[in-house]
């Protein structure tokens, strides 16, 4: 319950008033505040600062320092008021979350100093509101990546126990940890370096026996090339078979991009040695030799920068899919337009509205080739109003990828959008659990509730031994942990519970009765009408009701079991297994009641309720958490049923 | 010659490009044409609306309240509506969260138009606290009459068969899905018939505010249950 709304809860519990006429069953009791007290003023000393504020603001979230029982350890006695020994500016916030239910964080406050406070006033910082969790989330995960940058320069240090395959991995991920590592680096690149060069000085037209055309260097000189590249391939061809062998997951390694690009820059050698002098096939092999080019990616993983920058590129997709998008809108506008302007001119170049495309690129990216110029007056209005545009609608974008560039150098390339994608979805479960916490904060102090309620309003003779000692606990675990405001909101929902005729359960209880819903017997209108003709009419179980009341003892272990299944009961006593047992509400209204007061007549025939009332052979009193489970007291001699 | 052509085009274009301007000019004085999404004003907001409650002598001769328990009352209302008067929907918000397995929005509606007595869609403080009042220290009899109140959707004085299940399902939505035992359709039905039988006495299908009454003083559950709040505050 939102503690905010603390202050309404009368006026819904006023409210309740509305159900009343529509209610069959008697209401529970009222929590009765035991030491009702005027709200009073508390003074709180913090470093000097007082705050006052009422009592009743602390007492609404119980968990917490102020709202339980722990303050009193710092009450002082000669001023009649609570000391604290912490900062008072942190504790503004701390105090207004009381006031108003929202916790806020400062920005000029240190993010560590916040979290110590909160740790010491026992508030969780799952808590903060929306309006400054974006903020304390950034802070905080800047905080951690510093830390971390401090632990990491120290982490160097050689793990001892590594096997040989890790160790391997190691030297390939982080060069500078060992001299070999570090040689192996520098010995890669360069053979990069070199495959990369050989590549492009390949093509270069060499010169030239006088008397024929000119030929590259490739044709000339093809043996020193191709040992060249045999020589690159058989390094590239180690070190990849050495990093798949090192790689602690093999299939994860293979599926990264880097070994992809390993792959395709080393394949089309050997497809070219499979392939050799096959007539058909030569023009692939030659579009083959193109992917030698992918050959310069390998750089990236000795160059920082390159790996951001490739980061930033996939990090900025939806602005770079942007851009091409207005551009191709642009374009095309604009090729139309400059077709149907110049359509006119004789011996015009914009043949059709495609080949403008060609004129509208050069001109929109300021280019202007000269290839292509309209001739028409119209047609170079609308060419100057197309080059004005293409500097516009390039420049819009540009600004965003440069700065999600920078951001991301500057942090170093850490994949935080996976981390704050988990961290939000942690967040949203705690908030989820603690709302849950409220719910089921009902349901469980409904089982303790029921059991102490009770216990307290019958006097047992037989009460067991465990039940002796457990009400003792129970009580004592009840008033601590359920404030006053707590009982009046259960007292509520009871209410609502019993105007209704149904009880909340949780999510997974609710999950299995829905499946069983076929399987078990559930009250259906016809089979309540059957038992009602077994029992003798409502008027004559009056009597037989006034009989079994001076066994009010007996009838607590029925408390026990609101929801029992006695169908799973083995005699085959057909009205109980049809009839939902209800048997908290008559039983204890009858309890409530004095002897000599009627029972409240129900004569609906579809409330048929019933209590199981045994004879006091020592009830073994169900154990009050398993209220929804069959519970032992089953198989005790069932003596009579009668129907209120 | 080329002269003279490119005369022609360049006045064509010229022309063209002008006409174009000024109609699209015309439009836009005409007001059929807006360059801007937003050019309608914005509305007030109605929480510039502020109301100050009446004096506490006043609302204490009013109710049945002391001063402190009005003082205490204030000011829950004023920490949850400041602006001095709750809307519906800020209503239907504060009282779900009370209910959080269920939905209590359609609940919450009709408790408002019961608070709200003077139909003017807010609850004041005097509203709030004279509904309390009646709730928490009423006669049996004002209690009864503000419950016929809350149930007679179209205040006419009859509580129909249409506007008791109405009601039944609100109250049975605000426990939600997962109740024991499972909460099937006709169950608000099944209640309202039971409702039914018990107070409509000569079974013409509606009940009157007699009716209600006699037949609530005459349940010892429900004659109970309306002293159940009173220590409340």
């Amino acid at each position: 319950m939102a503690a905010g709304v603390a202050a309404w809860l009368p006026f819904a519990r006023a409210a309740a008033i509305g159900w009343m006429p529509v209610a069959n069953l008697p209401m529970p009791v009222a929590p009765a505040e035991k030491n009702k007290r005027q709200d009073e003023l508390i003074v709180l000393n913090v470093s000097g600062r007082r705050f006052q504020t009422w009592r009743n603001t602390l007492d609404r979230y119980p968990d917490t320092l102020l709202g339980s029982s722990e303050k009193e350890f710092f009450y002082n006695e000669e001023t009649k008021e609570y000391f604290f020994d912490r900062d008072p500016d942190v504790f503004r916030s701390v105090l207004n979350f009381y006031r108003t239910g929202k916790l806020h964080y400062p920005r000029y406050e240190c993010i560590s100093s916040y979290d110590e406070e909160l740790a010491f006033f026992g508030i969780v910082p799952e808590i903060i509101g929306d309006c400054c969790y974006e903020e304390y989330k950034d802070r905080k995960r800047e905080n951690a990546e510093r830390l971390m940058d401090d632990q990491e320069d120290n982490k160097d240090a050689k793990l001892p126990n590594m096997t040989f395959r890790e160790t391997m991995w190691r030297a390939f991920e982080n060069p500078h940890t060992s001299t070999m590592a570090l040689v192996f680096y520098y010995v890669t690149g360069f053979f990069i370096a070199v495959s990369v060069i050989t590549n492009v000085v390949e093509t270069v037209p060499c010169g030239s026996v006088p008397n024929q055309k000119e030929v590259p260097c490739g044709e000339r000189y093809t043996v020193a090339f191709f040992c060249m590249d045999t020589a690159c391939v058989m390094i590239f061809t180690v070190e990849y078979l050495m990093r798949l062998f090192a790689a602690p997951s093999r299939y994860r390694f293979m599926r990264s991009v880097m070994s992809i690009i390993d792959v395709v820059a080393i394949l089309p050698y050997y497809i070219g040695l499979v392939m050799t002098d096959n007539e058909d096939v030569s023009g692939a092999f030659v579009t083959l030799r193109v992917f030698r080019v992918f050959r310069i990616f390998k750089f990236s993983r000795h160059s920082q920068g390159l790996r951001i920058l490739g980061y930033t590129l996939k990090s900025c997709a939806s602005e770079l899919g942007f851009l091409l998008f207005s551009l191709t809108m642009a374009i095309i506008i604009f090729a139309t337009v400059m077709f149907y302007a110049e359509k006119g001119s004789s011996s015009s170049k914009f043949t059709s509205i495609p080949a403008s495309f060609w004129y509208t690129i050069v001109t929109m990216t300021t280019l202007g080739y000269g290839d292509m110029v309209p001739k028409t007056i119209a047609g170079k209005i609308f060419g100057s109003i197309c080059s004005l545009s293409g500097v516009l609608v390039i420049a819009l974008p540009v600004p965003v990828i440069v700065s999600n560039f920078s951001r991301i150098y500057h942090q170093n390339q850490r994949a935080d959008k996976r981390r704050a994608q988990k961290v939000q979805k942690a967040r949203l479960a705690r908030i989820r659990i603690s709302k849950t916490g409220s719910s089921s904060a009902f349901l469980h102090s409904k089982r303790n509730g029921l059991f102490n309620e009770a216990l307290e309003l019958t006097q047992l003779p037989y009460k067991m031994n465990l039940s002796n000692q457990g009400s003792t606990e129970d009580e004592k675990r009840l008033s601590k942990s359920t404030s006053l405001l707590e009982s009046q909101h259960h007292h509520l929902l009871h209410c609502l519970e019993k105007t209704t005729n149904h009880e909340f359960v949780d999510e997974q209880y609710y999950q299995q009765s829905y499946l069983e819903g076929g399987l078990q017997n559930y009250p259906s209108r016809s089979p309540s009408l059957s038992s009602q003709d077994g029992v003798t009419g409502t008027c004559c179980t009056r009597r037989t009701k006034k009989h079994h009341t001076p066994l009010p003892n007996a009838s607590a272990p029925a408390h026990m079991q609101p929801l029992t299944h006695t169908h799973t009961h083995p005699q085959g006593l057909q009205e109980l297994s049809t009839i939902h047992i209800q048997p908290l509400s008559t039983s204890r209204s009858s309890l409530n009641m004095r002897v000599d007061e009627p029972a409240p007549l129900n004569c609906q025939s579809s409330q048929i309720t019933t209590a199981i009332i045994s004879i006091p052979t020592p009830p073994v009193t169900t154990p009050e958490g398993d209220a929804h489970l069959p519970a032992g007291p089953t198989h005790q001699n069932v003596v009579k049923v009668s129907a209120l | 010659m080329l002269n003279a052509i490119w005369e022609t085009e360049g006045l064509q274009t010229v022309g063209i490009v002008v006409l174009v301007f000024a109609s699209i000019k015309l439009l836009h004085l005409l007001g059929l044409i807006s360059f801007s999404e937003d050019s309608v004003e914005d509305e007030l907001e109605l929480s510039a609306v502020r109301h100050r409650p009446e004096g506490l002598e006043q609302l204490e001769a009013q109710t049945r309240f002391s001063r402190k328990e009005l003082q205490i009352l204030y000011r829950g209302f004023k920490n949850e509506c400041p602006s001095g008067v709750v809307n519906e929907d800020t209503f239907k918000d504060i009282y779900s969260q009370f209910f959080p397995q269920g939905d209590a929005s359609t609940y919450a509606h009709f408790l408002f138009n019961a608070f709200d007595t003077d139909h003017n869609g807010s609850v004041s403080f005097e509203d709030f606290v004279m509904g309390l009042s009646i709730l928490l220290r009423g006669t049996v009899q004002e209690k009864l009459n503000w419950a016929f109140n809350l149930y007679d959707i179209n205040k006419d004085g009859y509580i129909t068969k249409e506007e008791m299940l109405d009601i039944m399902k609100a109250i049975y939505d605000m426990m939600g899905k997962c109740t024991y035992p499972v909460l099937k359709e006709e169950t608000p039905r099944q209640h309202v018939e039971v409702f039914f039988q018990k107070m409509d006495k000569n079974k013409d299908g509606v009940v009157t505010i007699d009716e209600f009454i006699d037949c609530c003083q005459n349940d010892e559950n429900i004659m109970r249950s309306m002293h159940l709040f009173e220590n409340v505050l």
